[in-house]
């Protein structure tokens, strides 16, 4: 016995089956577009300007870059999926963790490698620990409350980190060859071995996360609470311990990219503050919901950044964070959802 | 039959607003019961009673165990399954992950052949496996949240109206393959619907309710002579 009609007019064959898709598709399609266009017109005055090598040297170090901010934006992505909240803390826990396999490796002579794995797994335990006892009490419902409290948390880090650690800035080793000869050169531009690992590493990072989302039961509910709390719960799932596997992954996630940020920028107690504001203009102009935007937007506003500072002298080399406020406040006005993401798009 | 779901003395609040007072209902095992009423009775208070989703007093027995004070989480996994109204379909989502997401406390081996059950049923979500939920029809939702309410193997399904904004001849065969379902697999409902003629020829027995209390009660052929009812919700 089966049900054929559904009481509609059948739809024209060969038209979008999935207008909602087709819909979101041609957004982002518009969305990139506007970005390629003003980064190609850019370029061409930025060639003009410096010269083919210079213009390459410099889209190569902010792609780089942007990985990395992209893989800060992808751990907020993380939490903002489940909860609906921006982690304000998501630096400041992977500070953390980056000061625990600093020293896991100095202090007990592990082995770099094993002191990063180790680190990432204390943090996700730790985060985990964090969710159940200072988030879930809070209504999951009550997104202005959990803000506050990561706020809250940022604040006990920071404080954690420089009673523990202290303010002195200190070397972070690099997982990758990192001497003076350690690159090759496309075009004249070099690229570092160690900017080239650590692109790979968060690209291997986002696929493994995006299959575990699209393929396991636990991504499944990661998707079903981020629709729809009441729906989740009547499905059965876990509210509590889906959000709390968020903030696990995050915290890993977060940590992973301060070991990899903190060859280059020292470590201290504020060395992420930074990479969270270029994170949170990467999560917004990627789509906050989506994985894979948080890696597009992040490599984006890295170009922006190396590019807008490299050639316009009168913004200073300090410029990066008017370009990264400045992406954040252009994207809220012209295309809230980001380039990637999806509004909650419903047909009543 | 032994009885599956008990209600005795329910009053559910909203905030401090009471919106039952004190209402009692049954459901044997296998049994479908229509609940009857017009807007604003508390015909979906009841419904989202029993799923934990209201604060209540009173007591609610399931399977012989009180529900009151246990979560939904808790509720769902014990055999308790609502379709709400407005359908509750995750529109972000596939219409194949929405039906693996009604199998998700399942973990028997059973699942797969159960989708294929299900999309045997409803030969339309099998067309549109890989669309969003959110650009189907609302025929094609409501087929969506039955078959997913449906996929986690419930003792008790709750149907909050099912017909609304549904064609008349959908509506017809929706209730006909819910009706077979359910004998063939032993399991209760308990159908909230205003299109009381149909509900009262799926049902063995109904209620009524009135501002929060339980009017009339009776088997399904008795409230359909009932006067009150008659010129109340079958209009003759």
């Amino acid at each position: 016995m089966a049900i054929t009609t559904t009481g509609r007019p059948e739809a024209p064959p060969g038209g979008p089956r999935d207008v909602l898709a087709a819909r979101r598709r041609r957004s982002a399609a518009h969305g990139l577009g506007v970005v390629a266009a003003l980064l190609a017109a850019f370029s061409v005055y930025a060639i003009i300007d410096g010269g083919f090598q210079l213009y390459l040297q410099r889209v190569a170090d902010g792609v780089l870059n942007g990985f990395l901010y992209g893989m800060v934006a992808l751990a907020l992505v993380l939490v903002f999926k489940a909860t609906g909240v921006i982690n304000f803390a998501q630096g400041a826990m992977g500070m953390v963790g980056t000061f625990l396999a600093f020293t896991f490796a100095e202090k007990w002579s592990l082995p770099l490698v094993l002191a990063i794995v180790v680190a990432m797994v204390v943090s996700a335990g730790a985060a985990a620990g964090i969710e159940r006892v200072l988030i879930r009490p809070f209504d999951p419902g009550n997104h202005l409350a959990i803000t506050i409290v990561t706020l809250a948390l940022y604040l006990a880090f920071n404080a954690l980190a420089a009673l523990i650690w202290g303010f002195d800035p200190r070397g972070f080793p690099t997982l990758f060859p990192h001497d003076a000869g350690d690159f090759f050169s496309i075009g004249g531009a070099r690229l570092y071995y160690t900017s080239v690992g650590t692109a790979v590493l968060i690209l291997v990072v986002v696929v493994v996360l995006q299959l575990v989302l699209s393929r396991t039961k636990l991504g499944l509910a990661f998707r079903c609470v981020a629709t729809s709390v009441e729906s989740s719960r009547l499905l059965g799932i876990h509210i509590g311990r889906t959000v709390q596997s968020s903030w696990a992954m995050a915290a890993a996630v977060g940590t992973l990219a301060g070991c990899l940020a903190a060859p280059t920028t020292y470590l201290d107690p504020t060395f992420m503050d930074k990479i969270l504001i270029y994170a949170f203009a990467a999560a917004t102009l990627g789509g906050l919901d989506s994985i894979a935007g948080s890696v597009v937007g992040g490599v984006l506003v890295g170009l922006a950044i190396a590019l807008l500072t490299g050639y316009i002298p009168a913004l200073g080399g300090q410029f990066g964070l008017g370009c990264a406020f400045f992406v954040i406040i252009a994207v809220l006005q012209f295309k809230p959802a980001g380039l990637l993401g999806r509004r909650s798009q419903e047909r009543v | 039959m032994s009885t599956l779901l008990e209600l005795r003395g329910l009053r559910a609040f909203y905030g401090e607003v009471e919106c039952l007072h004190g209402v009692d209902l049954t459901a044997d095992e296998g049994e479908v019961v229509v609940v009857l009423g017009a807007n604003g009775a508390g015909k979906t208070t009841l419904l989202r009673s029993v799923c934990r989703l209201v604060r209540t007093e009173g007591t609610i027995t399931f399977g012989g165990e009180p529900l009151d004070g246990r979560s939904t989480y808790d509720v769902v996994r014990r055999g308790v399954s609502l379709v709400p109204q407005g359908r509750g379909t995750l529109a972000e989502l596939s219409v194949e992950d929405n039906i693996r997401a009604g199998g998700y406390i399942r973990k028997d081996k059973d699942v797969r052949a159960d989708t294929d059950y299900w999309y045997d049923v409803f030969p339309r979500l099998a067309q549109r496996r890989s669309t969003s939920a959110g650009s189907l029809s609302g025929g094609e939702q409501q087929m969506l949240a039955i078959a997913r309410a449906m996929m986690s193997n419930p003792k008790l399904l709750l149907l909050d109206e099912p017909s609304l904004g549904l064609a008349p001849i959908v509506v017809r065969q929706l209730f006909d393959v819910l009706a077979r379902v359910c004998a063939e697999r032993g399991v209760a409902m308990v159908v909230v619907e205003q299109n009381a003629a149909l509900a009262l020829d799926l049902a063995r027995r109904g209620y009524v309710l009135e501002a929060g209390t339980v009017a009339v009660a009776g088997p399904a052929e008795q409230l359909r002579d009932d006067e009150s009812v008659r010129r109340a919700y079958l209009g003759y």
